[in-house]
């Protein structure tokens, strides 16, 4: 891995005022036993193509769609997605992986109080879990037929670890048969398994 | 407690942002704010036209201290009516959720840029 990577001890997380109330919420009701966390979690999930601007989508269709900005993405992606509106808390990299049919790239993640969810929309549930971590690491092929899809035995798999500095957005490989498609249908291929490597984009068939 | 009941919700509550699927959400704590009002809801603590009263209620009072109301807010209004409904009921008074949203606070601080944030007994002050 290259780039910076300096540690700011002295640096902490934050919360806004909206999202401490929010958790003060949810633990008090967790621990007085009206709600279950797990059930609230798959509930929210249901939502993962509504929440927020869903940058990281028109990002993606953008790179498939105009070569120059595919480039500049690749290069330095922390300005390129400033370009489309979104510029993350400061300090904060964003780093695009390139998938190709050699290569396909995984993140994992700590889901700490940064994850850049305007860019990759809401993190899935299990994404947290310490079996998919320690999975993703040792087994990456395997976690992908979990999920069920098989990347051929010549494609080889790299994973990511998010640091607190740097932040990783896949860029999923265009599918076939979206020539001269605008860059608006293309994002409604993107999905956010897709840009977070455990998924690839929708077919154009899935979305007609 | 699943899309359907979600679904419900919307048709049920004045002025939840949605789209021909359900609702849409700008940030993740607006989605958990909705979670939590729809598993109170299946557990009986308040019906809808209850709940639909007391945002009504929640939204004037904000219009009266100047909320510009462009729906941007629709949710905070959604959160403040959590609160004041689980102290209506009984279920944790306004104390107990500033003691929590302290600690939360605390827990936030002392952890490091790029790890989770948990929330340990340690985090909550001794009660005075």
């Amino acid at each position: 891995m290259t780039g910076p990577n300096h540690h700011h001890d002295h640096d902490h997380s934050e919360l806004s005022e909206t999202e401490l109330r929010v958790r003060a919420l949810e633990t008090i009701l967790t621990e007085k036993g009206y709600v279950d966390p797990a059930a609230l979690d798959l509930l929210i999930e249901t939502y993962e193509t509504k929440v927020g601007p869903r940058n990281g989508a028109r990002v993606v269709a953008r790179a498939w769609a105009d070569p120059a900005y595919r480039a500049r993405l690749l290069k330095d992606a922390t300005p390129a997605i400033a370009e489309l509106g979104y510029a993350g808390r400061q300090g904060e990299h964003i780093v695009a992986l390139e998938n190709t049919p050699r290569l396909h790239n995984m993140v994992v993640c700590t889901l700490c109080s940064c994850y850049p969810w305007p860019v990759l929309g809401l993190p899935p549930v299990w994404y947290k879990s310490a079996p998919y971590r320690s999975k993703a690491v040792k087994d990456p092929r395997g976690v992908l037929r979990d999920f069920g899809f098989e990347l051929p035995e010549s494609t080889k798999i790299r994973v990511w670890d998010s640091t607190a500095e740097i932040r990783y957005l896949v860029l999923p490989v265009c599918p076939p048969g979206t020539d001269g498609w605008s860059e608006e249908r293309l994002a409604d291929l993107v999905t956010r398994d897709s840009m977070i490597g455990t998924g690839l984009p929708k077919e154009p068939d899935e979305i007609a | 407690m699943d899309a359907t009941a979600a679904l419900g919700a919307t048709r049920a509550v004045p002025g939840v942002p949605s789209d021909d699927d359900g609702p849409v959400f700008r940030e993740p704590w607006e989605a958990q704010a909705f979670a939590m009002a729809l598993a109170l809801h299946a557990r009986g603590l308040f019906t809808w036209n209850e709940w639909a009263e007391s945002l009504a209620e929640e939204i004037k009072r904000a219009q009266a201290r100047g909320d510009p109301d462009t729906g941007e807010t629709y949710y905070r209004h959604w959160l403040a009516t959590l609160e004041r409904l689980i102290a209506a009921k009984g279920v944790a008074t306004s104390e107990t959720l500033h003691r929590y949203r302290d600690a939360w606070d605390h827990a936030a601080d002392r952890t490091p840029h790029g790890s989770p944030i948990e929330l340990k007994p340690e985090d909550f002050r001794p009660a005075s």
